[in-house]
């Protein structure tokens, strides 16, 4: 009998094609529970989606890198295999999730880990074992250019990115004519937070505008009515918010009980992009603004199929923070593929050499290159407003779908 | 006093009486049953849920989510006191706080994996509107919930005090082998209170959730809450619970205007251990 299975096994062992080749392990950590676990769970879906299409053939998609969906073309076709793992947006548990799928899962390479606070551990734990990491959507500084750090890839602008573009839009419409001189920043207050705060607050002083005040909180509040009548007392004519989802939706909520209506909000993408955000307060904060670099676009386009793909697959349209991790896994395959192997310090070479244009990229960046630090060079974002149930493209002029409306309408 | 912070001061009072809302049915499991409930931040929650379930699914305004909510909260009640809990509670203090430390998890990733980790809003409906009172802006969902608090806590406090309901709860409280001897049935009367707990945080969750959003995960910040204003206000005392709550909302939004949002917790705790170290039993807990 034992030498029936024995037999048995040897054949099913030996019926398995030669020519099918290992798949590559990736490791993909984000908050799938805790406070984010909503954009966490939209991440992982854009990601899945992206394996999915380098894994097997979709229409549409060719002008992508890998987008025949023939696998790893230099390692055999060999498919892609994610690992997904939750951190619950706990940055010690983002670093033990990243050790164990390194040591125990044995992935190739690392992606994630939306948060920055958790990105920043889970890095520092994948660079000691020398696994490169690509950051798709974690905009904290202090994440890349640490001393001695090699193995770290981020595709996403930056918060000094965004700082400035905000900037310049206000400065188009102080020029404009209208009336933009105090600004207000408000920040949820982890790295995440403190990081774009902080930029945007030197960006403002360089523009010359007035930051009237800013209100650092915790997104775990449970009521914003202090920090909503502070703005009412300090009153900027723009508040920018650095905030995650339940607590801008909160926000929204409060400032309509309470009857406070700047001229314009500018949403810091996260928060606001949520899936969650428009459902909820949609109606009451008309011309809110936010920042992009995804753009669903017109049918027969590469991100139009995507959209397609990822609408069929979660029920909801793909938003930026999910688009820019889902560029990100696509950069990461890429480079893979053009490593011919699973070193870790052949895809980190070839992480470093990747270079790609405008044309190969699902995200509205300038393309794809990293510098020494390993930040994508190449990375930008443009301004949109929430008109009617749907985010418009409305800054910089020519990347614009619709008409800018200022002062927002908010609930009126 | 400037117009904003007398704003401040009606907003701290009105959410203090929330925190006073889903707290009361806490102290009458803490303080009635020396069992320290962990999934209580849970029971909000599952309001929560029911309520938007309701409105969802079976329509119907406030008054109809609320009251559903309170009803399959109150059925939850007795079901987890009978299938888990009567069964606990003859065991080690330990086997009690892990036993309901395990009861809230689960409950929270049930609803996790029902309902995904989206974050909701529930319509305020008829509630949907704001007084204005010489520029105090009072939202109507709030003013109720505050008003809810206040019946719900007067009655549990009735109900304990003056009721021979309240003095066999009391008595199961203080003597469980003695109130038996009295010829009182101890289970049917503990099914009750979980039910009667679970059921007022089931009101509370119903209303929290036309003016919080929400999701399986809300709970949790609420359970703290709850914990420290039973403390505050002692053990088993419903009228302690609602003057705690008063005093920690009124102390949280006061402090995150005057000195900023991110040190009133700083501040809160602070007069907590302060207050705890001069008055251990509570603001109004007996000695």
């Amino acid at each position: 009998m034992r030498h029936t299975f024995a037999a048995a096994a040897v054949l099913m062992l030996a019926a398995v094609p030669a020519w099918a080749a290992d798949p590559v392990k990736i490791g993909v950590i984000f908050p799938l529970s805790g406070n984010a676990g909503s954009a966490g769970n939209a991440a992982k879906a854009a990601v899945e989606l992206g394996a999915e299409i380098v894994n097997s053939p979709h229409q549409g998609l060719e002008a992508l890198p890998l987008g025949e969906g023939k696998g790893l073309a230099n390692l055999g076709g060999a498919k892609i295999e994610l690992i997904v793992a939750d951190h619950q947006g706990d940055p010690s548990v983002g670093a033990q999730q990243t050790l164990r799928l390194i040591t125990q899962d044995k992935v190739a390479a690392m992606l994630g880990a939306y948060q920055s606070s958790v990105t920043f551990t889970a890095t520092a734990t994948s660079e000691r074992y020398g696994i490169p990491f690509v950051v798709g959507d974690s905009v904290a500084a202090n994440i890349t250019g640490r001393p001695g750090f090699k193995s770290i890839f981020r595709v996403t602008p930056v918060a000094g990115d965004f700082a400035t573009n905000y900037m310049l839009f206000l400065a188009d419409m102080k020029k404009a004519g209208r009336k933009v001189d105090q600004i207000a920043i408000v920040n949820e207050n982890t790295d995440y937070g403190t990081s774009v705060a902080d930029t945007t607050q030197k960006a403002a002083k360089e523009h010359g505008f007035t930051v009237a005040a800013q209100i650092p909180y915790s997104a775990k509040s449970t009521d914003v009515s202090p920090q909503v009548l502070q703005l009412k007392e300090a009153k900027p004519d723009v508040v920018i918010f650095i905030s995650y989802t339940a607590d801008s939706i909160l926000y929204m909520k409060t400032m309509k009980d309470l009857d406070y209506r700047p001229a314009m909000i500018i949403g810091d993408d996260s928060g606001f992009s949520d899936p969650n955000f428009i459902p909820a307060v949609a109606e009451i904060a008309q011309g809110v603004m936010n920042r992009s670099a995804w753009d669903v676009g017109k049918p027969g386009t590469v991100t139009y199929a995507i959209n397609t793909l990822y609408k069929a697959k979660t029920g909801h349209d793909l938003d930026d923070t999910s688009g820019r991790d889902m560029q990100a896994f696509f950069v990461l395959a890429d480079a893979i593929n053009r490593a011919q192997s699973t070193e870790p310090e052949k895809i980190r070479a070839a992480l470093q050499a990747t270079s790609l244009a405008p044309a190969q990229l699902m995200m509205g960046y300038r393309g794809v290159k990293f510098d020494e630090t390993g930040q994508n060079t190449e990375a930008a974002t443009y301004l949109i407003q929430l008109q009617g149930k749907a985010y418009q493209a409305v800054w910089p002029e020519k990347s614009a779908t619709a008409a800018l409306q200022w002062p927002m309408a908010g609930w009126k | 006093m400037s117009l904003n912070l007398l704003q401040i001061v009606v907003n701290g009072l009105l959410l203090g009486a929330v925190y006073a809302l889903f707290s009361s049915g806490l102290t009458l499991i803490w303080g009635m049953m020396n069992v320290i409930n962990f999934a209580h931040g849970e029971f909000v929650m599952l309001g929560m849920f029911a309520a938007w379930l309701t409105q969802r699914y079976l329509a119907g305004g406030p008054l109809v989510f609320t009251l559903a909510a309170a009803v399959v909260l109150f059925l939850i009640g007795v079901v987890i006191y009978v299938a888990i809990i009567r069964d606990v509670m003859r065991g080690p203090m330990l086997a009690q706080i892990l036993a309901t430390f395990g009861l809230a998890l689960l409950l929270r990733y049930a609803v996790f994996w029902a309902f995904s980790p989206d974050v909701r809003t529930l319509p305020a409906g008829a509630l949907d509107h704001t007084l204005d009172l010489g520029g105090i802006l009072i939202r109507l969902p709030r003013l109720v919930a505050g008003l809810v608090a206040g019946a719900l806590a007067l009655g549990m406090h009735l109900l304990l005090t003056r009721t021979a309901l309240g003095s066999r709860l009391l008595a199961v409280a203080e003597d469980r082998q003695a109130a038996m001897l009295m010829g009182i049935r101890p289970d049917r009367l503990q099914a009750l209170a979980w039910g009667l707990a679970a059921a007022s945080a089931g009101i509370a969750g119903a209303l929290m959730a036309t003016f919080f959003p929400f999701s399986p995960l809300t709970g949790e910040t609420y359970a703290l809450t709850a914990f420290v204003v039973v403390t505050l206000g002692g053990f088993g005392s419903v009228p302690g619970a609602m003057l705690a709550g008063l005093v920690i909302g009124l102390i949280e939004q006061v402090s995150a205007y005057e000195i900023g949002p991110i040190y009133q917790d700083v501040v809160v705790y602070g007069l907590f251990v302060a207050l705890l170290w001069l008055r251990p039993q509570g603001l109004l807990g007996k000695a």
